[in-house]
């Protein structure tokens, strides 16, 4: 029985950081992008916090913590804002189908 | 030495400065009427025009007649009024002022042009009233007074040159002054391009009188100082040629150029297309004599070359009868008058041939009443005839136009050498000093040509003023006498024609020759004068009488022989005609053929020569610059070339390229996110890669 340490907490970190990034890859649906971002930033968020526990033993790792968190929230807001503007436009919130930037 | 001779000349002239205004202000009067002579017109009327352009010659006859006055009132060795107005030309050892000077000869020449001159002037006022262009005829006119004035007015050859060629060129613009008639604008062109030739002459003599006169010590081209020093030419040779001959002979062309002699008369019978008081003052008058006056002011050198004399007697007396036998058979009543000026002038020539400078000049200055009074008078019957000039329809005019009649016989008369009239005086004294001077074959021909003279005078007469009126109904009920303005300068004119000759009774009809004795110190030149017409009036021989009555009476035959045939009818001039076989009278009708025959000799060899260079021009020059147009065109389309596949290629090469990159390179941007994306991580995967590597 093994205890519990950093390698297992950054093995936990990749896979979310794998599952956002899978889910960012292969969603058409916006939501469903900004929700694998959300899956990213947390991902660095585990990072943040093991490393914080079993490295530096310091409070860096949970102040910059907190900064992703608070800026996945705005990113959040801001993504959902672009999302209702291309829902506005486009009718539609397939990024497949939102491709006019291309020439 | 020089210097010395020069004071003492310098001694004799009277230097004055009013000379320079009789010139002047007939320039004034046409740069006035020149310039401004159209807005006169329209805002103050043709009067005022009118009264410009007369005013001009009539102050400048007052003038004249103030230096005449002034010339009476000196030695006669001393009459030379000089007005140097500003240095001209002073190059080299050519030194030429523009001064006029007023002689005995110039005397009598200013006063004819300003008097006789301004006299026309008044009937042109009249005479054409009707004309549009009542200014620009009105400007010539006075611009010619100026020209002529000039000519004779000039010290020095060159501003007699200047003279020269401003009266050919007034003439001109006179003569084709309706110029939109071709036949006028023509005759214009042909009189300017004849006098050309005489030019010609004109200034080849100036030159070689330059060069002589320089090679003598002496270069100078005033009349002064050429009278002077002329004896220095005596034995001067130019091209095996006595060098005064071949001057007096060159000055001659130009003479017969102006004065309208064989062979260069054919232009003035055509200068008739010129309005008729154009006729009266430049082709009667004035202009055409400037031959005579230039022989007369350089008479000096044309004693010393006997040879030209006799060739200048020769063709006067050959001018003379040619002429008066054309006159007999015209039917247009300018050309009559005309053909008779083309034949008083040989009269005038004549007398210069034979070295009677005084009697020429005299004779000029009565013609020049005479003529100007038939040509006026001849005008006043156009006017009133609707500008219809064939004798043949014309007759019984007498009748409506009294104070015409009465002028045009009395000139006529004069013409004819009808003592006491001034044609007799004048024209007679010419015979007899070619007679005196033992040119009998000139003289016999001059006697001729004065018969004729006198035959189609009162032929001309008889025709126009005389008989049943042959003019049509219309024509008939608008005769009328001209208006004062033209009738006062014909009476003028009539006046003088009838008593001038006055002016110079000679010896043998106790007179004293006045007129001779006043030109004599400008014309005779002591013991120069080689062929001695004068200095020999004092004795009286009896032959002078037979000869004098001879010339009346071969007048009055001619006059008779034109009143049987045209006013009694005993004669019959068709049966005149047949008797010749009618081919002379057709020869002499058409004027001997002369203008043929220049038109199939010069005119069609300048023609051809003008084919041949048109052929030169349009083969040989053009080929050469269309050919060098060939080349560059070729060379221009290889430039082309290079700059449409090389230059243009190296630019459009690099904007096909750039474009080419271009479409390539925006494949790269889909627009798809997930696209974006791959791209992202892929490039993270593989800079980690990269980086682990």
């Amino acid at each position: 029985m093994m205890e519990i340490g950093l390698t297992h907490f950054l093995v936990v970190g990749a896979l979310v950081f794998l599952a956002g990034m899978f889910c960012v890859l292969t969603r058409r649906n916006a939501i469903g992008i900004l929700m694998g971002v959300e899956l990213i930033l947390n991902s660095a968020n585990i990072n943040y916090l093991a490393f914080s526990r079993y490295s530096s033993m310091s409070y860096d790792g949970h102040l910059f913590a907190i900064f992703v968190i608070m800026l996945a929230a705005a990113e959040a807001a801001i993504g959902l804002a672009i999302v209702l503007g291309i829902y506005q436009t486009f009718h539609t919130i397939d990024v497949e189908a939102t491709d006019t930037l291309r020439l | 030495m020089q210097e010395a001779a020069h004071t003492a000349h310098e001694a004799a002239i009277h230097t004055v400065t009013y000379l320079r205004w009789i010139p002047l202000l007939p320039l004034i009067g046409a740069v006035i009427n020149g310039i401004g002579g159209y807005w006169i017109q329209k805002s103050a009327g043709k009067n005022v025009v009118g009264a410009i352009a007369c005013a001009m010659p009539l102050l400048g006859f007052v003038l004249a007649v103030r230096a005449f006055l002034q010339l009476m009132g000196l030695d006669a060795s001393e009459r030379l009024l000089l007005d140097s107005v500003f240095p001209w030309i002073h190059v080299g050892n050519l030194a030429v002022d523009v001064a006029f000077q007023i002689d005995p000869l110039s005397s009598v020449m200013i006063l004819i042009i300003t008097g006789v001159g301004g006299l026309i002037h008044i009937y042109s006022t009249a005479y054409m009233h009707e004309e549009p262009a009542f200014w620009r005829f009105f400007a010539y006119l006075n611009l010619f007074t100026f020209a002529m004035l000039t000519l004779v007015m000039g010290d020095n050859l060159l501003l007699m040159f200047v003279g020269w060629e401003g009266v050919g060129l007034c003439s001109y613009a006179l003569i084709g002054f309706w110029y939109s008639e071709w036949a006028n604008a023509s005759a214009g062109s042909k009189a300017f391009i004849v006098n050309r030739v005489g030019d010609f002459g004109f200034m080849c003599a100036t030159f070689l009188l330059f060069w002589s006169l320089a090679e003598a010590g002496h270069p100078t081209l005033l009349f002064r100082e050429i009278a002077q020093h002329a004896p220095l030419l005596e034995n001067h040779v130019f091209w095996g040629m006595g060098t005064v001959t071949l001057i007096t002979m060159l000055m001659f062309v130009g003479a017969t150029g102006k004065s309208a002699q064989i062979p260069l008369y054919v232009w003035l019978p055509d200068a008739m297309a010129g309005p008729t008081p154009v006729s009266a003052l430049i082709h009667a008058a004035t202009m055409v004599t400037a031959g005579v006056y230039m022989i007369a002011r350089l008479s000096v050198l044309f004693d010393m070359a006997p040879t030209t004399g006799a060739v200048i007697a020769s063709v006067g007396a050959a001018t003379a009868f040619f002429a008066a036998t054309i006159g007999t058979t015209q039917f247009d009543i300018k050309k009559v008058l005309a053909y008779s000026t083309v034949s008083q002038l040989g009269f005038m020539f004549i007398a210069m041939g034979v070295g009677a400078y005084a009697t020429g000049v005299f004779h000029l200055m009565t013609h020049a009443f005479f003529k100007a009074c038939l040509f006026l008078g001849s005008g006043s019957v156009i006017h009133a005839m609707h500008h219809e000039q064939d004798m043949r329809k014309m007759g019984g005019l007498k009748k409506w136009m009294p104070y015409t009649y009465a002028t045009y016989l009395l000139s006529t008369l004069a013409i004819a050498g009808i003592p006491p009239f001034s044609g007799f005086f004048s024209k007679d004294e010419i015979l007899w000093k070619a007679f005196s001077s033992g040119h009998r074959i000139v003289w016999f021909v001059a006697v001729c040509a004065a018969a004729m003279t006198a035959f189609y005078m009162f032929r001309s007469v008889y025709m126009t003023f005389h008989g049943e009126s042959r003019a049509d109904e219309h024509t008939k009920h608008h005769l009328h006498e001209s208006p004062l303005a033209m009738t006062i300068p014909l009476m003028v004119l009539a006046a003088l024609a009838t008593f001038s000759g006055f002016l110079n009774v000679p010896h043998a009809l106790f007179g004293d020759a006045r007129f001779d004795a006043w030109l004599a110190p400008v014309v005779q030149h002591g013991d120069h004068g080689a062929h001695g017409a004068h200095g020999g009036g004092h004795h009286v021989e009896v032959i002078e009488y037979v000869l004098m009555a001879l010339s009346v009476a071969v007048a009055a035959a001619g006059i008779w022989v034109a009143r049987a045939m045209y006013e009694t009818g005993t004669m019959k001039p068709d049966r005149l005609v047949y008797a010749f076989g009618g081919k002379l009278y057709r020869t002499v009708y058409n004027k001997y053929y002369v203008d043929e025959a220049y038109d199939a000799t010069v005119i069609a060899g300048t023609m051809g020569m003008t084919r041949v260079s048109a052929w030169f021009d349009t083969n040989i020059v053009d080929g050469i610059v269309n050919g060098s147009a060939w080349v560059v065109r070729m060379l221009s389309q290889l430039y082309g070339l290079f700059d449409h596949y090389v230059v243009d290629g190296a630019v459009n090469g690099v904007a096909v390229v750039t474009s080419v990159i271009g479409s390539r390179v925006r494949r790269l941007q889909t627009g798809h996110i997930n696209a974006y994306l791959y791209v992202v991580v892929l490039a993270v995967v593989g800079m980690m890669v990269a980086r682990i590597w």
